[in-house]
C-alpha cells in the first residue's frame, strides 16, 4: 500500500491548516465589523444591540470565537512544546489553557444569546 | 584588526571565554576571515582550533558565527566586517573545542529524510533520463554543502534538535520530492506530517538570511507543505 499523508500522524498538517483557515475567517469577520463601525454614523447601545440581535450575527461571532479559540490552542500548544520541557509542568499549563478556552466558549455563548 | 574569539577546551577550561587578538591583516595577506584565523593560529596561538578544508566555500567545513551572523569564514570578506570581529562557534550545537562543534544531531536529521534517490521501477538499460525542464526544478536545491549555517541559526532547531529536521534537511527532503526520477514522494511527504519534523518551521527565514550559497530553504519548506495539502484534499 502506498503511504499517504493522511494514513500517518498528520497532526502537524492539521494544526497548520487550522491556523491558516482560522486566520482567514478572523480577518474577514474583523474587516466586516470594522466596515460596519465606519459606515454606522451613530454608535450607541441600541445600534449595537440591534446588530447582535440578528441570528446571523450571533452565528458569525460564534464562528469567529471558535476560530480564535482553535487558533489560540494551536499557538499555545506550539509555544509550550517549544519552551516548557518538563512534562508535568507542560501538562498543567496546557490543562489551564485548555480549560480557559473551553470556559471562554461557554461564556461567549451565554453573552451572545443573552442579547 | 581586532578579533574576539570564543575559546573553550573542555580538558583545561571550566567554562568558555572570549580571547582578544590584534592581527596585522595586511602584513599577513589576509582578505577573508579564514585567512585571519589561520594567521592567528600559525603566527600567534597554535592552540586555536577550527575546521577548514577547501577554503573556497565548497566543502562547508568552516561554518561559524561571525559578528553575530552564521557564515563561512572562507567566503566572508574582512572588509565587510565591523571591528572587533567577534567569532563564535555555530550556535545551538554542542562545542567540542573552540570553534569546532559536534554535528552528529545535524547529520542524523539529514539522514532522516533519506537524502538519496529512491526508485521502485525496474532499472533501465542505461540511465534514468530527465528532461531539461525536470532538471531545472533541482536548481537551488542540490547546491547545499551541509555547512549547517542555516540549521544552527534556526530557533525551532535550537529548541527541538531531536524532533525538528531543520532547514538543511528539509531542503534536501524537497530536493528528492522534486526529482522526477524519485518514486517515493508520498512516503517522503507522509514522514513529515507530524507536528515537529517539518511544521515546527515558523517561517522566520533566518536560514535564507545566512545561507552562504544563497539558497532558500523556507521556499522548499513551503512547497513541501503545499504538496502535502494537495495530497490530503
Amino acid at each position: 500500500m502506498v503511504k499517504s499523508v493522511l494514513s500517518v500522524n498528520h497532526q502537524g498538517l492539521t494544526d497548520w491548516l487550522i491556523q491558516r483557515v482560522s486566520a482567514i475567517v478572523m480577518t474577514i469577520y474583523s474587516l466586516g465589523l470594522l466596515a460596519y463601525l465606519v459606515v454606522q454614523s451613530e454608535m450607541d447601545y441600541t445600534a449595537w444591540h440591534a446588530l447582535f440581535s440578528h441570528g446571523w450575527m450571533k452565528l458569525a461571532t460564534l464562528l469567529f470565537i471558535l476560530c480564535l479559540l482553535f487558533h489560540a490552542w494551536v499557538g499555545m500548544w506550539t509555544v509550550f512544546t517549544d519552551y516548557i520541557k518538563p512534562f508535568l509542568l507542560r501538562f498543567i499549563l496546557q490543562l489551564i489553557v485548555f480549560l480557559s478556552l473551553v470556559s471562554f466558549f461557554f461564556a461567549s455563548l451565554l453573552i451572545l444569546w443573552g442579547v | 584588526m581586532q578579533f574576539s574569539i570564543y575559546r573553550y577546551n573542555p580538558e583545561t577550561d571550566k567554562e568558555p571565554y572570549m580571547q582578544e587578538y590584534q592581527l596585522d591583516t595586511e602584513a599577513n595577506n589576509c582578505y577573508m576571515v579564514l585567512d585571519a584565523l589561520l594567521a592567528i593560529k600559525n603566527v600567534m596561538d597554535d592552540t586555536l582550533t577550527l575546521r577548514r578544508s577547501c577554503r573556497e566555500g565548497v566543502c562547508g567545513s568552516d561554518g561559524m558565527n561571525i559578528n553575530g551572523k552564521n557564515g563561512l569564514a572562507c567566503t566572508t570578506h574582512l572588509s565587510t566586517l565591523k571591528e572587533p570581529i567577534v567569532i563564535r562557534p555555530l550556535p545551538g550545537l554542542p562545542v567540542i573545542r573552540d570553534l569546532v562543534v559536534d554535528m552528529t544531531q545535524f547529520y542524523k536529521q539529514y539522514e532522516s529524510v533519506k537524502p538519496y534517490l529512491q526508485n521502485s521501477d525496474p532499472a533501465p538499460a542505461k540511465e534514468r533520463l530527465q528532461s531539461p525542464e525536470e532538471r531545472t526544478k533541482l536548481d537551488g536545491l542540490y547546491e547545499c554543502i551541509l555547512c549547517a549555517c542555516c540549521t544552527s541559526s534556526c530557533p525551532s532547531y535550537w529548541w527541538n534538535p531531536e524532533k525538528f529536521v531543520g532547514p538543511a534537511g528539509l531542503l534536501q527532503a524537497y530536493r528528492f520530492v522534486a526529482d522526477s526520477r524519485d518514486t517515493q514522494t508520498n512516503e517522503r511527504l507522509a514522514n513529515l506530517t507530524d507536528p515537529f519534523s517539518l511544521f515546527r518551521c515558523r517561517g522566520i527565514m533566518n536560514c535564507v538570511d545566512v545561507c552562504p550559497k544563497g539558497l532558500n530553504p523556507t521556499k522548499a519548506i513551503n512547497q513541501l507543505k503545499e504538496l502535502m495539502l494537495e495530497e490530503a484534499v
